[in-house]
């Protein structure tokens, strides 16, 4: 009980993760917090069994003989058959319902990407598929689509809608933002930590990426996915700003005249 | 149908004798398993530094220490020389040919001559790959060589990569049907299936992953050798091909891979628990079936590494699923041996403590795989420091620590003296307190953004960073007691005698070391391999405390 | 190191030598078959997956014509008939016809290269010319490095079973048995192959 009660309030109290700055980050906590507490109560229940035992049982100077004859017991391994059985099945329930949560479980093809009559090619979903923005305050507004091209070792970021082409990602807080991926040479991965998301980018075959930022701030863009000599060098920043801010940053940068959104 | 096998008639006088058999194409099971072992030591060396040179780049966020193509080639080298020339031939090769035919009453495998090709195929291909590494630089893409990266890399360094993992995927290949073979139709009249010792199961459902999966990788690796050389399209994007396809048929191989390296290790503990805790093992028909159905799930998880590679929501879904229920029969295990733990008289020898620190590990690494197999976890810190711990905390906690209880506890056996207690338990501290100093900083480190095979971090990881190089420093140091521990010892060490442990397994039914063809007479039938302990209503009551009691169900 | 001289040992193993055993090499062939089809299971997913995830690019040229590979079908199956009647002829001591019958199927497996170089040189797409194509030579490459094998191996017992007094006889008909069950794995995946590559 002890035991439960500790790991349940390590679990809850435990800051290991970066800050939260989209919307399905504290999502995405609440799962962790909830393994986080499921694995201390294990970890600590098992590693104090096994000191215990060997504190216990330990063979003393010069006592010779032998334990007990116990070959096994029945109930008992079903019982520890049928726990780990419940807890990973619970486990996996939530992670489900987290993940539906993000938008993970919504079909491929519904991307953000308003030319999507035009996309004969194969398109391969990322997770925050349009669920992100469902998820969103915001439901109605469209998604800003973004165009990202990953190169050994660099980030493109290309705006449809303003022409506007960037090496760093800039986004308006509350909006969903929509990223089409594509990669030029090898096998690259976006990943922002401060998102809790992560996509790969591969070659000949784009990949949509959806999520909405929640919390002003430059956080990395990190290359997850090992793609040459300088991999840990390919690095850009997303800057999430405030609307005015955004658009203040969009009007000074696109080249063409846009139709309002 | 018998009939004398002609191959086997040869005089024996040109097999040699003494150590020079050590290098020679013996067809002796026991001298294989320890040019398995010790073929397989030199490369941990090898591997070990390797990893130094790696850790000593992290020490600095920048990548200073070497250059950064350099730094690939190490990175990759590293990976493939643990795996596939350290962990997988120890724990398969080393132990499963010095014990299968004790185990099972033979005198020898079922193909001594293949058993000898399996094993010479080893030094050539690692020597293959590592000097790769001086003449045209070795591989740069991971020991995963993704396409398309491992089209665009230096082409001899890939080629010389892919020619010696086939070599040793071949090696494994032709073990494993020799351990099939061995177990399933060596086996001394009398003697059943179920009365065979857990390590024989473990081998059984490793050689049958072995079989089934291996070759799986085979042919991937000539297709990419194909794109590389003949520039044909299988991997390469831009010829119309598909690099995902690459994936899941590297993961078909690769996932089943970790458990070729584990099962083993679970059946060695298996046979070490008992004998030092002076009780049956528990639960031994669970045992079994908890070893066949990792078996059969581990085949159908592969696609857990690619949750990020575009894969669609059903695929993901099922292999989350699959992975979580893994942890089930893994489970199983683990309160078994902690069972076989309750209400022993446990000696807290070297063999036990590496034993059990195996087991503290092991529980830590696979916690975090079962998060790792949530997508939605797994999505943000897939390819990051977090994996990278999760893997060592099995395979070194796990696998690397089981090797170690094993060469106490069978140290006496093949050499006929002890080794030292004390610099063993010394020994155990430095690597258990190393290793987790190294390792359990990289969860942090990969939920916080570092992502893994960099040579160069952000700056705010640094400190971190630092702590795991010290660790991996305290990591390489323990291996120095470990070393002079096993030289001083088979020199000078005190007699062990034919069974210093008590045991009751057939290996120590015979001299130590054995005799060539394992007993003088003939091979005893050992029915209760694990038939030690007191029975319970004859356990003195003034000795037995309520907790025994409690133990045995009453 | 070891508590037995040298002289004791060398007994041992002579003393161990005049048991017998009983032969295990066709349990271990056939294990190793295994290992094999999963080799070809890999290529077969692999081209399955493919055909299914990536269309042709425009431009590239994928036809196959049934005629030939037809043949060739029926020339395995026949040849695995001729191989099995090999066998009953040698299990009866009857070399004549066993070395004829192995001749026979010697010959029908050579046929089959034959065919297939010829149907290599006719088609209208190479090695590298895509996707598809690649994984077709591929998959009958490798098929077809299996029958060259086979082949030798039959060539070889034909060679050792010439007199009564040969390698190969009623009593040691090892060697004759494993290429046998060898040929009819070869076979076998060739029907697989010929499924999936000319008929879906
Ligand atoms: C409880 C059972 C286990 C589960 C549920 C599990 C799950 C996972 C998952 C989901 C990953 C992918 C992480 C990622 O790349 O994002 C992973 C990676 C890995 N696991 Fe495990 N695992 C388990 C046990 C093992 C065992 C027994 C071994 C080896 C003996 C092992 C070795 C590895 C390795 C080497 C990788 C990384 C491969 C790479 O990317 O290079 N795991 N594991
Ligand atoms: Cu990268
Ligand atoms: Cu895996």
């Amino acid at each position: 009980m002890i035991l439960v009660l500790g790991g349940l309030w390590i679990g809850q109290n435990i800051n290991l993760l970066p800050v939260d700055a989209s919307v399905n980050a504290p999502i995405y906590d609440e799962l962790f917090r909830v393994l986080f507490s499921i694995g201390t109560i294990l970890f600590v229940g098992i590693v104090g069994l096994v000191v215990f035992s060997l504190v216990r049982f330990r063979r003393k100077a010069g006592q010779i003989g032998d334990g007990i004859a116990l070959e096994g017991n029945l109930p008992l391994e079903i019982f520890w058959t049928a726990v780990p059985a419940i807890v990973v099945l619970f486990v996996g329930l939530f992670s489900y319902d987290i993940y539906e949560r993000m938008g993970g479980m919504v079909p491929l093809g519904h991307g953000g990407h308003g030319d999507s009559q035009a996309t004969e090619e194969r398109v391969w979903g990322g997770i925050g598929t349009a669920g992100a923005m469902q998820a969103s305050s915001e439901m109605l507004v469209p998604p800003l689509p973004v165009e990202v091209t990953a190169m050994q070792f660099a980030f493109l970021f290309h705006y449809p809608e303003g022409d506007i082409i960037s090496g760093e990602l800039h986004v308006p807080s509350g909006r969903p933002i929509s990223l089409k991926m594509e990669a030029k040479d090898v096998i690259h991965a976006f990943w922002v930590p401060e998102f809790r998301l992560k996509q790969d980018i591969i070659p000949g075959q784009p990949t949509l990426l959806n999520f909405t930022p929640t919390r002003p701030g430059r956080y990395p863009v990190v290359c997850a996915e090992l793609c040459g000599p300088y991999h840990g060098g390919m690095r850009s920043t997303v800057v999430v700003e405030s609307a005015d801010d955004y658009d203040a940053w969009f009007q000074a940068n696109r080249k063409l005249p846009v139709s309002e959104a | 149908m018998t009939l004398t096998l002609p191959q086997q008639s040869k005089p024996p006088s040109l097999q040699p004798t003494g150590w020079l058999r050590y290098l020679s194409f013996s067809v002796d099971h026991k001298v294989i398993g320890l040019q398995y072992l010790v073929c397989g030591f030199a490369f941990y060396l090898i591997g070990g530094a390797l990893a130094g040179a790696i850790r000593t780049e992290l020490t600095s966020p920048v990548a200073d220490f070497m250059p950064r193509d350099v730094y690939n080639q190490v990175l990759t080298l590293h990976g493939t020389v643990m795996i596939f020339l350290w962990i997988v031939p120890v724990v398969n090769g080393a132990f499963g040919n010095y014990l299968i035919p004790f185990y099972v009453g033979a005198r020898d495998m079922a193909f001594p001559r293949l058993n000898a090709v399996a094993f010479w195929l080893i030094p050539p291909a690692g020597l293959l790959l590592i000097t790769s590494y001086f003449i045209t630089g070795a591989a740069q893409s991971g020991w995963t060589a993704y396409p398309p990266l491992s089209l665009t890399t230096p082409a001899t360094g890939q080629i010389i990569w892919i020619l010696s993992v086939l070599l040793l995927g071949g090696s494994s290949i032709f073990g494993g049907i020799n351990f099939i073979a061995t177990i399933l139709k060596l086996r001394r009249p009398g003697l059943k299936l179920m009365q065979l010792p857990m390590y024989c199961w473990a081998m059984l459902g490793t050689s049958i992953l072995v079989v089934l999966s291996t070759p799986v990788l085979a042919g991937t690796l000539i297709l990419l050798s194909f794109d590389i050389v003949a520039h044909t399209g299988f991997f390469n994007p831009g010829m119309g091909g598909n690099v995902v396809v690459y994936q899941h048929l590297f993961w078909f191989y690769s996932h089943p891979a970790v458990y070729i390296m584990v099962l083993p290790a679970f059946g060695l503990v298996s046979e070490i628990l008992p004998i030092h805790c002076r009780k049956p093992l528990f639960g031994y028909t669970t045992m079994v079936y908890s070893i066949m159905a990792i078996v059969v799930l581990g085949l159908v998880v592969w696609a857990h590494h690619m949750f990020t590679s575009g894969t669609p929501p059903w695929m993901r879904l099922f292999f989350t699923i699959a992975t979580a229920f893994i942890a089930v029969p893994t489970g199983i295990k683990f309160f078994n041996w902690i069972a076989t733990l309750w209400g022993g008289k446990i000696s807290l020898n070297s063999a036990i403590l590496f034993s059990c620190g195996f087991i503290v590990n092991f529980v830590l690494g696979g916690i975090t795989g079962v998060a790792l197999a949530q997508v939605p976890f797994d999505v943000h810190v897939h390819d990051t420091y977090f994996v990278v711990a999760h893997f060592h905390y099995i395979v070194y906690g796990g696998s690397v620590f089981v090797i170690f209880a094993s060469v106490y506890h069978w140290f006496p056996k093949v050499t006929g003296r002890m080794l030292d207690e004390n610099l063993g338990r010394f020994h155990f501290l430095l690597t258990f307190i190393g290793f987790n100093l190294c390792f359990a900083p990289q969860h942090w480190l990969g939920l916080n953004g570092m992502p893994r095979r960099v040579a160069e971090y952000d700056p705010q990881f640094a400190f971190v960073n630092q702590i795991s190089s010290v660790g991996a420093l305290l990591m390489a140091l323990s291996t120095l007691p470990f070393l002079w521990n096993v030289i001083a010892s088979a020199r000078s060490g005190e007699i062990a005698g034919d069974n210093p442990w008590r045991a009751l397994t057939p290996e120590w039914l015979t001299t130590s070391p054995p005799p060539v063809e394992n007993w003088k007479g003939e091979p005893p039938l050992v029915t209760h391999p694990y038939g030690y302990g007191i029975p319970a209503d004859q356990i003195d009551l003034k000795d037995a405390s309520g907790s025994d009691l409690w133990s045995n169900g009453r | 190191m070891t508590s037995l001289s040298p002289q004791d040992q060398a007994v041992e193993i002579q003393e161990h030598h005049e048991e017998s055993h009983p032969d295990h090499r066709m349990f271990g062939l056939a294990t190793f078959l295994v290992a094999d089809a999963m080799t070809f299971a890999g290529f077969f997913a692999a081209y399955l997956t493919f055909k299914a995830v990536n269309p042709l690019l425009p431009g590239a040229v994928y036809e196959l014509e049934l005629p030939l590979p037809t043949l060739n079908t029926i020339l395995l199956l026949v040849s695995s008939a001729t191989f099995h009647r090999a066998g009953v002829n040698l299990r009866r001591s009857d070399m004549q016809r066993c070395r004829r019958w192995l001749l026979l199927t010697a010959v029908l497996g050579l046929a089959f290269l034959v065919s297939q170089m010829v149907e290599y040189f006719t088609l209208p797409f190479g090695l590298t010319d895509n996707l598809y194509a690649s994984t077709f030579y591929a998959l009958t490459g490798f098929h077809g490095l299996h029958v060259t094998l086979g082949a030798l191996m039959i060539l070889i017992v034909w060679w050792q079973c010439r007199t009564p007094e040969g390698r190969v006889t009623a009593d040691n008909h090892f060697p004759l048995e494993a290429a046998e069950l060898y040929w009819h794995f070869v076979d076998g995946i060739w029907v697989v192959l010929f499924v999936i590559l000319y008929l879906i």
